[in-house]
């Protein structure tokens, strides 16, 4: 067991035929993910680099099977490509794409509520967005769904879930040891289409997670809405990190999301609400791996 | 991306929304033909991209043309210092001479995203010309919050429920419904992150206007308005993170002496943090992207030494889908051909690091390697106070 991907899940790439689609589509098929095509509008029927190549992605999911997406395609047509996955009832959305803007987001979330509404109402499964500007998803030695080095995880018993990509690969390394069950990053953008309450809820329901990571950073009330969520809902044991504790306000700091702005999203506040929920918050982001394995061995 | 008060101005007039007539100039013979045009009693106000203009000393009153060039000339080339400058303050370089009118009112409409219900929302209180942030702070139910649904637009009861939180009545209750859906309409065709309105200004006569407009645009929207490149200031950007941003750089630069380059913003923030933790100060944040080739190394190494205040350099990178092994080639070309005036502490993880690191070892350069980023950090600061 695992959360939302495991070793059945068939992906399809959109975007397949640019340099990064078909870079990462070749290693997430070199690690094991069941890649069984890829969408180009206008190349259907070719084959690329061994992936059939279909023009739509409601073709892909019928003709190849395709349940998850994996999104690289540019940032002015990524939300059609988040609509398009919905459309066709895609379960699992994972968009890589950094710099969609917002308005765009707004619009891609409110079509994906009222597609989801209808799929639910008709018995069928809604969609669920990864992303976007994120790594993507792993469940080691099952799939790897994105672009993070797979070779660095080892299945285990800890949940990995991070709003940074780099820093998620910082604690899937310092936990190389113990091994993760799933590493999810949620991504740096301000409309996030899965946050930390929707992976919380899935670790805690998930057998094989036994110990869980959050690592958060400035910006938004996310962090504070998770530690809610776990005091009330989690009894797995939490570690948690907070990036950004040196960030000056009204500096958005690389990802759109993380701006200290008005006074609210500040470092401080956030670790304050995470102890307050009996959360394991560490100062230094090198300590997530010593404390997660200390909590996990006195759980 | 920031605009000039007068730059937002000029784009909400397209989009209808009523603001005072007005010119900008940059000298003082301008602002009297300004002046003269705008019937003789105006208002001269600094152009900066930072607020508090009116409390620094930057936006004044004159009675006739003859002040307004009196004004111009002092304000024009002042260093205006307000609580969002910081102390070094910002140069003026233009003035917008505006139409003096008969204020009633004053009071305040905003709009910004709410990212935990994805809705944007339009913020209105009648305490005008004050900061909005005070105001949250010590009277919370003086801001009225209108939830819009961005998709539709603003409906008609919504604008409604703001003009009556105004406590607006008749030719300006008339007037504000019309300037609440016009400015929602610019805030969201021009993808605006923020539009405040701060006064928005009700007259004697009863007309609504935008007395003073801030308005921030979402950066990663800009390929769909290519119109408001040129309206970009780079003096109110420090040339550093310009610099940075011609090579694809995010450099924030911080007033600390241990400069860091590393790969993705979340750990570009942790490093901060830790060096912070380890006794020392950060002198900018630098994420070097996904890739980290030699060629973004070595400008990023160029772009942290211009900073003086440098006495350390801590490279932080988790080696992903880019090899230890080739970050490490890239680290040593680069510090070949840019020397190394300061100590560089190397902190690699991730794909082929073993062979990454040898590759440091055996270039001769005083590269300091370090295992984790603890150590790293400790490191660091250790070299910069030994610089000190």
């Amino acid at each position: 067991m695992a959360i939302w991907v495991d070793k059945n899940t068939k992906v399809i790439v959109q975007g397949i035929t640019g340099r990064e689609g078909t870079f990462h589509a070749i290693g997430c098929r070199d690690y094991g993910t069941q890649v069984v095509g890829g969408v180009t509008p206008g190349k259907g029927g070719t084959t690329h680099e061994g992936f059939p190549v279909f023009n739509t992605v409601s073709e892909a999911r019928a003709k190849a099977g395709a349940n998850c997406s994996l999104i690289f395609v540019p940032p002015p047509f990524a939300a059609d490509a988040i609509m398009e996955s919905a459309d066709a009832g895609i379960e699992l959305i994972v968009c890589i794409t950094e710099g969609i803007p917002v308005i765009d987001m707004i619009r891609a979330h409110d079509f994906l509520r009222k597609t989801n509404a209808r799929r639910v109402a008709e018995g069928e499964a809604p969609s669920r967005l990864i992303g976007p500007n994120c790594p993507g998803i792993i469940t080691p030695g099952q799939a790897k769904i994105g672009i993070m080095p797979g070779h660095i995880h080892k299945p285990g018993p800890i949940g990995i879930v991070s709003r940074s990509g780099t820093l998620t690969y910082e604690a899937v390394g310092q936990t190389r040891n113990i091994g993760q069950s799933t590493a999810v990053g949620i991504g740096g953008d301000p409309l996030p289409g899965t946050n930390f309450i929707d992976c919380l809820a899935a670790f805690e329901a998930d057998p094989a997670t036994e110990a869980i990571i959050m690592i958060g950073e400035i910006g938004g009330s996310a962090e504070e809405d998770a530690a809610a969520f776990v005091k009330a809902n989690v009894t797995k044991p939490v570690v948690a990190f907070i990036a950004g504790q040196t960030a000056p306000p009204g500096r958005r700091m690389g990802h759109a999301g993380a701006i200290i702005s008005g006074g609210q999203g500040t470092a401080e506040e956030k670790m304050k609400a995470l102890q307050a929920a009996g959360i394991h918050v560490v100062k230094a982001p090198s300590d997530m791996g010593s404390m997660i394995e200390k909590v996990w061995k006195a759980r | 991306m920031k605009v000039h008060e007068y730059q937002a101005k000029e784009i909400l007039r397209r989009y209808g929304v009523p603001t005072p007539r007005g010119i900008v100039v940059d000298n003082p013979e301008e602002a009297r033909q300004a002046a003269k045009e705008l019937g003789g009693r105006v208002v001269v106000k600094a152009q900066i991209h930072a607020g508090g203009r009116g409390k620094g000393g930057g936006v004044k009153l004159a009675k006739d043309p003859e002040e307004a060039v009196a004004l111009a000339k002092q304000i024009i080339g002042m260093n205006l210092v307000t609580h969002q400058t910081g102390p070094a303050g910002q140069v003026v370089r233009k003035v917008l001479i505006e139409e003096a009118l008969n204020i009633d009112k004053e009071l305040y409409l905003g709009i910004t995203l709410d990212r935990r219900s994805g809705m944007n929302v339009i913020m209105a209180s009648s305490q005008g010309g004050m900061d909005i942030e005070e105001v949250a702070a010590h009277d919370p139910n003086a801001i009225h919050r209108e939830p819009i649904d961005t998709v539709l637009g603003v409906q008609p009861f919504q604008a409604r429920n703001v003009a009556n939180a105004f406590g607006l009545t008749g030719e300006a209750y008339k007037q504000c419904l019309s300037f609440v859906q016009k400015l929602f309409r610019a805030y969201v065709e021009t993808d605006a992150s923020l539009a405040e309105i701060n006064p928005l200004l009700v007259t004697k006569e009863g007309n609504v206007l935008a007395l003073d407009a801030k308005m921030t645009f979402d950066d990663n929207a800009m390929f769909r308005h290519k119109d408001f490149a040129e309206m970009r200031d780079l003096h109110e950007e420090d040339p550093l993170e310009v610099e940075a941003s011609k090579f694809g750089l995010n450099y924030i630069k911080l007033d600390g002496n241990v400069g860091c380059m590393v790969n993705g913003a979340g750990l570009a923030m942790a490093t901060m943090d830790i060096i912070k933790l380890a006794g020392g100060e950060p002198a900018n944040f630098l994420d070097v992207g996904g890739g980290a080739s030699a060629e973004q190394v070595k400008n990023a190494f160029r772009i942290i030494l211009s900073d003086k205040n440098v006495k350390a350099i801590l490279i932080n990178i988790f080696g992903g889908i880019m090899r230890g092994d080739r970050i490490a080639e890239g680290v040593v070309s680069a510090s070949r051909e840019v020397g190394l005036p300061v100590p560089v502490v190397v902190r690699l993880e991730g794909t082929n690091v073993e062979l990454g690191k040898k590759i440091l070892a055996d270039s001769g350069l005083p590269l300091i390697t370090a295992d984790a980023m603890w150590d790293a950090a400790e490191k660091v600061v250790a070299a910069a106070k030994g610089q000190a």
